[in-house]
C-alpha cells in the first residue's frame, strides 16, 4: 500500500514535468518513472543483510566471535567508566545444530531501565560516538547489530537483565529491532530480583559454528584477558569447559579524559557543521573554545592566514572560507593535543598480562610517548615474551591489539603486522625473509590507544596505515626487540661459559691419560697432571672470557682506522 | 745396501723417531708441571707456505710455524692430537700398522675426544707427520687408497709377506690385467729395460694402450693414476725414475684439474703434504698433453670450461709457486681460459679409436717443443 502511494507521488511530478516536454523526453520519462518505481528507503535490516561483513558478521563462525566480542566490549568499557573492577562471565551453550545461545554477565554500573530497549535495540545509539576519548566501542552500533543478527538467524528476542543498585529490582526486556524503522520492540518487560549488587545480563540465540584456533572466541578472550590483566574473565564453552582468566592486578588504568577536537584533525565537512552548531559569536572564540590547544594568539594566527576576521561571526562562513581556515591551521604552528584522554594500560601491566598466559624465560614492554596522527594523540604499547616452550621454526605470535580490544582478522592488511614485517630482525639475532613476520619463540603484543582508532574497516579488525602510527609502532618494537638481542646475547655467552667449563672436564682426562701412556708414567702420577691442566685452562677461560668483549668494540676499531685513512686522503689531495 | 744394515737402519730409525715422540710429551708434561700453557708446533701445510726451487724440483716447506697452544676451545684437538700421538707410538713399539680408517675407528673408544668424520682423524695424522717431518706409514699409519696400475716392461721384486721369499713379478704378464702399487714401496726393487714411464690420468686411456699393448711397441712401462696420484703412486714413479734413470711422461685430460691437481702434485708435491714432498714428487716429469696447442692443432671437440675451472686457472696464475716460475705454464693457462674451452684424453678418438696410438703418442714423443715444463 505505501510503495503504491510513493509511485503516484512520482507520477505526479511526472506530470507536471511533461508539460514543457517533448516526445522524446517523454521517453526519458518513461525511464524515471521505472526508477522511480525502484527508489525507496532502504530499511536497515536489508543493509544489514547485505553489508553483514563490515560489522563482522560474514560467516557462521565469525558471527560468534562478533556478538561476543560486542557484548565483552561494552561491559568492559561500562566497568572502566564507573571504576569497577570487571568480573566477566561467558557462557556458550549449543542449542541445536549451527544454533547457539550466548550470555555474557558483567559486574558493571547497569542501564537505566529507559535506556536499555534504545541501547540494545536500535542500531547507531551510544554514548561514545559523540565524544573524543578513548573508548573500546565507537559508533554505537555493534551490540545491536548482534541483537539484529541473532533476531534474523533465529527469530529469537534479545534477552537483557540489568540492575544498577542493591536497593531496586533488576529490569529483564525482551527486545525485537523494528527493522523497517530502526526502533526497539519490547517483547516482554518486567521486574525480577537478582542476586547481584550491579550488572547487566544479556542473552542471544544466532545461528553459527564453534571452532576453536586462531580466530575463535577462545582465542579472543585470552587476548582480552592480556590486553586488561585487571579483569576476570570466566568463560565456559559449548564443549562445558570452564576456563577462568584471573585477573592479575587490582587496579584499573588511568580513566580516560574527554578532549575536544586538535584543529590538525578536522576536516572541511565536519568543520562546516561545528562552526553551523557552535554557540560561539565569533570565529576567534569559536576556536578558542571547540578546539584543544587553541588560545586567542593562536586563533589569531589561524584567522589572520586564513584572511577572515576574528570577529567573522561562524555561522556565515562559507565553504570557501571554510576551506582557508583549514589550510590555515595546517599552516599554523600548534602545540600537540592533551593525552589525558587516552587510557593505555601501560608497558608493565601489558607486560603482567603476557605473563600471565605465556610462560617464557624472557619478558620485556615499553611504552611510547603520545604521537599524534591528523590531531588524534595516541600511544603505542609492545611487549614481548620469549619462551623455549614455543616453536623455534615458525613465525612469531604476533598479538594486535587497539583500545584494548583484540583484532583476530585481516592480519595481513593492518598497519601493525605490516610494521613488525618490515623490521630487519636479523639485526636482533632472528632469521626472517624479506617482509615477513620474523621466526622465533617469540609473542609479541602492540598495542594502539588512541580517542580515535583507525580502522580499515567498520568491523575493526585491521589499523589503517598512518605513517605516525606505524613510526611509533616502529619505535616501540624496535626497543623491545634490542633487549631481546642483549638477553639472547647474555643467554649465549652463558652457554658457551657451560661450554667451556664442560670441555674443560671433557677433554683433560684424554690428555693426561694420553701423557702417561707415551712416557709410561705409573697411575698416581696422574692426578698431579689433571690438577695442573685444570687450573691452566681455569686461567685461560678467564682470559678469554675477558676477550670477548673486545669483539663488540669491533666498530669501533674500525672507526677510528677509518678516521685516519681519511685524514692520510685529504693530505695526499692537498 | 745390504738387507741386515736396512732393518738395523728401520730398527735405529723407530728408536730415534719413538725418542722423538716421548721427547715431545716430556717437554709438555714439564710446561703442564710449572702451570704453563703447553703448545705444539706444526709447520703450516698450504700452498702459502711452500717454496719452490726449479733446481731442487719439488714445493719445499717453508718455516711458517702454526702454534696450537693449549686452551678451552682448543682443548678438544689438543687431546686428539696427543691421543693419536700415542697410538702411533704403540703402532711403532709394536711393530703394527693401521690404515687411516682404522685409526678412526680406534678414536671410537675415546669418549668425548673420538672423531665424527674420518676427515678429522686425517688432519690431525697430518698434523703429527708434518710435527716430525716424516711420512705417516713411519708413524704406523697407512692409507687404505690403491696405489695406481702398472702394465708393461718392469719387473717388480717384492716379498712374500708370510716367508719373506722373494717374488719376482713381471708387468708384462698381467694380460689384459695389472699389477697393482701396494700402499708402501719403499722395500721394493726394480729390473727393467723400458726407454719410458707413461703416467696416464683415466683408467678407460689406460685400458686403451694395454689392450693394443701400447708398451710392447715404444718399449715403457704404462701407469694408471686414476685422478690425482696417491703418495705411493708418486713415490713409485719416482724410485723408477731416481734408480732407473727413465725419462717420465705425463698424459692428462686438457683442463685445468688435469694440469694444476694431477700433473703439479706429481710433479711437485702438493700444499698439504709440503713436509713429505721431497720424497713424494717426481721433478723429472714432463707433460706431454693434452695441452691447450694440441686442442687446436689435433682439432679436439671440446666442453666449455666451468666456472671452477676457470676459477682454479685464476688461483693457480696467483698463488701457484709451480705456475709463478714456469712462464710456459702461465701462457699455456692463459690461453686455455681465453679459447674456454677443454678436451679430455678420450677426445682423440674422433679421429678413429687408435689414432692416439698410432698418431697423436708417436707425434707427441717426437716432438719436445709441444711438451710443457
Amino acid at each position: 500500500m505505501k510503495q503504491g502511494k510513493e509511485i503516484k507521488e512520482g507520477e505526479d511530478k511526472g506530470v507536471g514535468y511533461s508539460d514543457v516536454s517533448n516526445e522524446k523526453n517523454n521517453e526519458n520519462k518513461g525511464i524515471a518513472f521505472e526508477l522511480a518505481k525502484k527508489q525507496r528507503e532502504i530499511s536497515i535490516a536489508e543493509f544489514f543483510e547485505k553489508n553483514r561483513h563490515l560489522l563482522g558478521f560474514d560467516n557462521k563462525r565469525k558471527a560468534l566471535l562478533t556478538a561476543v566480542k560486542e557484548a565483552v566490549d561494552n561491559s568492559l568499557d561500562a566497568c572502566e567508566e564507573a571504576r569497577i573492577l570487571p568480573e566477566i562471565k561467558v557462557e556458550i551453550t549449543e542449542l541445536a545444530e549451527e544454533r547457539f545461545r550466548i550470555v555474557v554477565e558483567d559486574n558493571g554500573p547497569g542501564i537505566v531501565k529507559e535506556q536499555i530497549p534504545k541501547i540494545f535495540a536500535k542500531l547507531l545509539y551510544g554514548s561514545k560516538f559523540h565524544t573524543l576519548k578513548q573508548s573500546r566501542g565507537q559508533q554505537g552500533i555493534g551490540i545491536s547489530a548482534a541483537v539484529l543478527y541473532a533476531q534474523l538467524t533465529t527469530g529469537r528476542p534479545a534477552r537483557i537483565t540489568s540492575k544498577i543498585n542493591e536497593e531496586e529490582n533488576a529490569h529483564f526486556y525482551q527486545l525485537h529491532i523494528n527493522t523497517q524503522q530502526n526502533k526497539p520492540e519490547v517483547v516482554e518487560e518486567k521486574s525480577i530480583s537478582w542476586n547481584k549488587k550491579s550488572g547487566t545480563r544479556i542473552e542471544l540465540d544466532i545461528e553459527s559454528s564453534y571452532q576453536k584456533g586462531d580466530q575463535s572466541v577462545d582465542e579472543y578472550l585470552k587476548q582480552t584477558a592480556i590486553i586488561n590483566p585487571y579483569a576476570t574473565i570466566i568463560y565456559i564453552n559449548p564443549k562445558s569447559e570452564q576456563q577462568i582468566f584471573s585477573r592479575t592486578i587490582n587496579e584499573l588504568p588511568k580513566k580516560a579524559e574527554e578532549i575536544k577536537p586538535h584543529p590538525y584533525g578536522v576536516e572541511v565537512g565536519r568543520l562546516m557543521r561545528m562552526l553551523h552548531e557552535t554557540e560561539a559569536r565569533t570565529l576567534q572564540s569559536f576556536l578558542t573554545t571547540e578546539f584543544s590547544r587553541v588560545g586567542p594568539s593562536t586563533a589569531k594566527e589561524i584567522c589572520e592566514k586564513a584572511g577572515l576576521l576574528p570577529q567573522t561571526k561562524p555561522k556565515t562562513i562559507t565553504r570557501e572560507e571554510t576551506e582557508r581556515i583549514i589550510k590555515a591551521i595546517k599552516e599554523t604552528k600548534i602545540i600537540a593535543p592533551a593525552t589525558d584522554c587516552l587510557s593505555p594500560i601501560g608497558a608493565k601491566q601489558l607486560e603482567e598480562g603476557l605473563r600471565k598466559e605465556f610462560t617464557a624465560e624472557f619478558y620485556t614492554s615499553t611504552q611510547r610517548p603520545a604521537a599524534v596522527y591528523r590531531g588524534n594523540p595516541f600511544i603505542i604499547e609492545c611487549a614481548l615474551a620469549y619462551s623455549s616452550n614455543l616453536p623455534q621454526d615458525q613465525p612469531i605470535i604476533l598479538m594486535r591489539f587497539a583500545n584494548k580490544v583484540p583484532l583476530l582478522y585481516q592480519k595481513s592488511a593492518c598497519a601493525i603486522t605490516r610494521t613488525v614485517s618490515a623490521i630487519n630482525w636479523k639485526q636482533y639475532g632472528l632469521q626472517q625473509s624479506k617482509n615477513s613476520l620474523p621466526i622465533g619463540p617469540i609473542v609479541l603484543a602492540v598495542h594502539l590507544a588512541s580517542v580515535w582508532a583507525p580502522f580499515t574497516s567498520e568491523a575493526k579488525e585491521a589499523i589503517a596505515h598512518y605513517p605516525e602510527i606505524m613510526k611509533e609502532i616502529k619505535l616501540a618494537v624496535q626497543e623491545c626487540a634490542r633487549e631481546l638481542y642483549a638477553y639472547l646475547r647474555k643467554k649465549q655467552r652463558f652457554h658457551e661459559q657451560i661450554k667451556k667449563k664442560g670441555y674443560i672436564e671433557k677433554y683433560i682426562p684424554h690428555i693426561s691419560e694420553s701423557l702417561k701412556e707415551i712416557l709410561n708414567l705409573r697411575e698416581d702420577e696422574v692426578p698431579e697432571i689433571k690438577s695442573a691442566l685444570e687450573e691452566i685452562l681455569e686461567k685461560t677461560r678467564k682470559i678469554e672470557e675477558l676477550e670477548t668483549p673486545e669483539e663488540f668494540d669491533e666498530e669501533e676499531k674500525i672507526g677510528i682506522r677509518g678516521e685516519v685513512e681519511e685524514e692520510v686522503e685529504n693530505i695526499e689531495e692537498k | 745396501m745390504s738387507e741386515e744394515k736396512k732393518i738395523k737402519d728401520k730398527v735405529e730409525f723407530d728408536k730415534n723417531l719413538l725418542e722423538r715422540i716421548k721427547e715431545l710429551a716430556y717437554n709438555l708434561l714439564q710446561e703442564i708441571k710449572s702451570k704453563k700453557s703447553p703448545s705444539l708446533k706444526t709447520p703450516l701445510r698450504n700452498l702459502a707456505n711452500v717454496h719452490y726451487d726449479k733446481e731442487k724440483g719439488y714445493f719445499e716447506i717453508g718455516n711458517k710455524i702454526k702454534k696450537r697452544t693449549l686452551t678451552v676451545s682448543t682443548s678438544k684437538t689438543f687431546a686428539q692430537t696427543l691421543r693419536m700421538l700415542s697410538l702411533s707410538k704403540t703402532l711403532i713399539e709394536t711393530d703394527d700398522i693401521a690404515t687411516k680408517r682404522e685409526a678412526y675407528y680406534v678414536s671410537k673408544n675415546w669418549g668425548d675426544a673420538r672423531f665424527l668424520e674420518q676427515p678429522e682423524s686425517d688432519a690431525i695424522m697430518d698434523d703429527i707427520e708434518a710435527m716430525f717431518l716424516v711420512n705417516r706409514e713411519k708413524l704406523g699409519f697407512i692409507p687404505e687408497e690403491k696405489g695406481g696400475d702398472v702394465a708393461g716392461k718392469l719387473i717388480v721384486i717384492d716379498k712374500d709377506p708370510e716367508t719373506g721369499k722373494e717374488i719376482k713379478i713381471d708387468c708384462t704378464k698381467m694380460g689384459t690385467g695389472a699389477y697393482s702399487i701396494p700402499s708402501s714401496v719403499e722395500h721394493l726393487q726394480f729390473e727393467t729395460k723400458a726407454d719410458f714411464v707413461l703416467a696416464i690420468e683415466t683408467a678407460g686411456m689406460y685400458q686403451r694402450l694395454v689392450k693394443h699393448a701400447y708398451w710392447k711397441k715404444s718399449n715403457a712401462i704404462l701407469i694408471s693414476m686414476g685422478g690425482v696420484p696417491t703418495r705411493a703412486c708418486r713415490r713409485f714413479i719416482r724410485r723408477l725414475s731416481d734408480e732407473m734413470k727413465l725419462p717420465v711422461y705425463v698424459f692428462t685430460d686438457g683442463d685445468p684439474y688435469g694440469y694444476l691437481n694431477i700433473y703439479r702434485t706429481l710433479k711437485v708435491g702438493s700444499g698439504n703434504a709440503a713436509h713429505i714432498n721431497k720424497y713424494f714428487c717426481v721433478p723429472q716429469a714432463k707433460f706431454i698433453g693434452i695441452t691447450p696447442q694440441d686442442i687446436i692443432d689435433y682439432k679436439l671437440p671440446t666442453h666449455p670450461l666451468k666456472e671452477v675451472d676457470i676459477k682454479r686457472v685464476k688461483d693457480g696464475l696467483k698463488n701457484d709457486p709451480f705456475v709463478k716460475q714456469h712462464i710456459e705454464w702461465q701462457r699455456a693457462l692463459k690461453q686455455l681460459v681465453e679459447m674456454k674451452k677443454r678436451a679430455e684424453q678420450q677426445a682423440l678418438a674422433q679421429h678413429g679409436l687408435n689414432f692416439v696410438i698410432t698418431n697423436y703418442l708417436p707425434e707427441k714423443l717426437e716432438n719436445q717443443k709441444t711438451w710443457l715444463p
